[in-house]
């Protein structure tokens, strides 16, 4: 059951081409993150995928159109934007009622029963609630929510580690199953690598990898070079270099497209230092970073 | 409702194919008014307010009335001035209501971008179309109802406090009441808040909502200041003063449209059919462009996020 299918999405704001052709497609049951430098197209294209901007190209989402029918849409798919948009002026009490009373697929017990593991009052008003609390509140009204796909922008932007552990832990345990699908961008890769099964980088307005967490692990390795092996180890192609501490660690990419008959595999990799998979933050430093000094390489 | 979605949750591999579960549309109605009486609660605190001064003041004019009835013996068969006292009542809650209407209109759809709220009031299943509308309920339907309640719970207070303070003075207590003709009264001034509040004005809320939605910082200004601007320009360019007198009759030539008489206490029947009211082309045009401001609203709704 595919959830998001898009064929060359585009959106420009003025001669800002903020989405550049983006061809996209999320099954039931995953969780995507989205990863992205800032003003990469990152919210635009959660915009568009949630009905709050209008675009170009194909887009359809549970099999709607997103710009046409946001209201309807909004019975399945459910989307914390950051965490400042609960209205300030709100009782906690009061935002319960008003979901209970518009939703159709809002199971207060649930909510209540969220609610009471934190130390949130009905009685609070959501402007008097620290930041952690508010997204525990707005955590809980959205868990309740029997959506099909939930879309998390920054979900834990600004909240101390504690907050960022729970809210992953919480969403992990107490709401995903394999009818839902999760949709994540966040700036802090390290706390959802675990918790991802597909990854997709983006780049000014284009995709420049996407793939599932299964397919990251056994495609890209890097290795902490035994001193002396750096030469042999540079002449395998790494897609990326860098060093910590004097010991040069290199990434690669078993598919990198080496010739016929050079590929390399594991085993090659051990016997020149240690091997393992790298972080999302790594390989992303290195695919995105890599391509803007690809370009500034072709400039010169 | 909350235990069908539970049964729901239980298959959900089945309600894949199925139709979606909805909320009827009164029911979304219902609990957007209410979001907005939540959020601003000037909506029913100042007409109280306004209602609690006047009583105030009023019970203050009673007494001082009685102790010169009772000092220098004014004439006590003269109800002195009561009858304009209910109406002034009356004006001035109406009043109220009419600056909470245009204060509320101008920030409704400007506040919840300013906030950041309107992303969550988005990610919920009730249409821009459904959020206008309830905005625009609360000066054409909420405030005149409630300002019309208020003014009755208002008028039947006067009316027992003075009949308390005055009695024994020699005032015709029983000549009171009838003279204030409660039930006639209130039949016009619900009307008049029906037409002239909610549909005559209709315009006026449709432009602020519009404004509210559309601008960028200051929505008090832009709603005001063109109209002022044009206005102005007009008489430079022309020494005309079209628009000005357009507005002016917006804004009271409604009372006196939707009564054939100021009189109210005269000619009660004549005043309260209201076939020359809806007969004008005036209200009618003034509703349609009330309905493309609010198009031009949802629209405007619809693609701005927050500031």
């Amino acid at each position: 059951m595919t959830v998001i299918e898009a064929r060359g999405l585009r959106k420009a704001f003025g001669t800002n081409i903020a989405l550049d052709g983006v061809d996209l497609r999320v099954d039931e049951g995953r969780i995507l993150g989205i990863i992205g430098p800032n003003g990469a197209g990152k919210t635009t294209a959660l915009n568009a995928i949630l009905g709050l901007t209008p675009f170009q190209g194909e887009l359809r989402v549970l099999g709607r159109d997103p710009w046409a029918e946001r209201d309807r849409l909004m019975s399945d798919v459910c989307f914390i934007a950051d965490v400042a948009v609960l209205p300030r002026w709100m009782r906690v009490s009061q935002a319960l009622d008003y979901v209970e009373g518009v939703h159709p697929r809002f199971d207060r017990a649930k909510a209540e029963a969220l609610l009471a593991k934190t130390t949130i009052k009905h009685a609070r008003k959501i402007r008097h609630l620290s930041k952690g609390m508010v997204a525990q509140l707005h955590l809980a009204l959205v868990m309740a929510i029997d959506a099909r796909l939930l879309v998390l922008d920054e979900p834990t932007l600004g909240l101390d580690i504690l907050f960022r552990k729970q809210f992953y832990d919480s969403l992990l345990n107490d709401y995903f199953d394999r009818s839902r699908t999760i949709l994540v961008t966040t700036h802090q890769v390290e706390e959802l690598q675990h918790i991802l099964t597909d990854l997709m980088f983006i780049d000014r307005g284009r995709i420049v990898l996407n793939c599932s967490m299964e397919e990251f692990e056994s495609r890209y390795l890097e290795v902490t070079v035994n001193p002396g092996q750096v030469a042999p180890a540079r002449a395998l192609k790494p897609i990326y270099e860098r060093q910590v501490f004097g010991r040069n660690i290199l990434l690669f990419d078993l598919k990198f497209d080496r010739g016929i008959d050079s590929n390399i595999d594991r085993q090659q990799l051990a016997a020149l230092g240690e091997v393992r998979t790298p972080s999302i933050a790594d390989l992303f430093v290195a695919v995105v970073g890599n391509q803007s000094g690809a370009a500034q390489g072709a400039a010169q | 409702m909350n235990t069908q979605s539970n049964a729901m949750n239980e298959s959900s591999i089945q309600s894949q194919g199925s139709a979606p579960a909805a909320v009827s549309a009164a029911r979304l109605m219902y609990w957007s008014i209410r979001r907005e009486i939540w959020e601003n609660r000037a909506i029913y605190i100042a007409p109280l307010a306004a209602a609690a001064v006047f009583l105030f003041g009023f019970v203050i004019h009673t007494i001082i009335m009685r102790i010169r009835i009772d000092a220098s013996g004014l004439d006590p068969s003269q109800p002195h001035g009561f009858l304009a006292h209910y109406e002034l009542s009356a004006s001035l809650i109406m009043g109220t209501g009419l600056i909470v209407g245009i204060f509320y209109s101008l920030d409704s759809l400007y506040g919840e971008r300013r906030d950041r709220s309107i992303l969550f009031w988005k990610s919920l299943p009730v249409s821009d179309l459904t959020t206008v509308l309830s905005k625009l309920a609360i000066p054409i339907m909420i405030l005149p109802l409630l300002s019309f309640a208020i003014t009755l719970v208002t008028q039947f207070i006067m009316l027992v406090m003075s009949s308390v303070i005055l009695l024994g003075s020699g005032v015709n207590i029983a000549a009171l009441w009838t003279q204030v003709s409660f039930f006639r009264v209130s039949l016009v001034l619900l009307y008049h808040l029906l037409t002239v509040h909610g549909l005559y004005y209709a315009p006026i809320y449709g432009w602020l909502l519009m404004v509210s939605a559309w601008a960028p910082r200051a929505p008090f200004i832009w709603a005001f200041l063109p109209p002022f601007v044009i206005c102005g320009l007009e008489k430079i360019a022309f020494n005309t003063s079209y628009l000005l007198t357009l507005l002016e009759e917006r804004l009271v030539g409604g009372r006196e449209s939707s009564m054939s008489t100021n009189d109210h206490a005269k000619d009660f029947a004549g005043a309260l059919i209201p076939h020359h009211f809806f007969g004008q082309p005036s209200l009618w045009i003034g509703l349609a462009i009330a309905a493309v401001f609010l198009a031009v609203a949802v629209r405007l709704r619809r693609r701005r996020g927050p500031l």
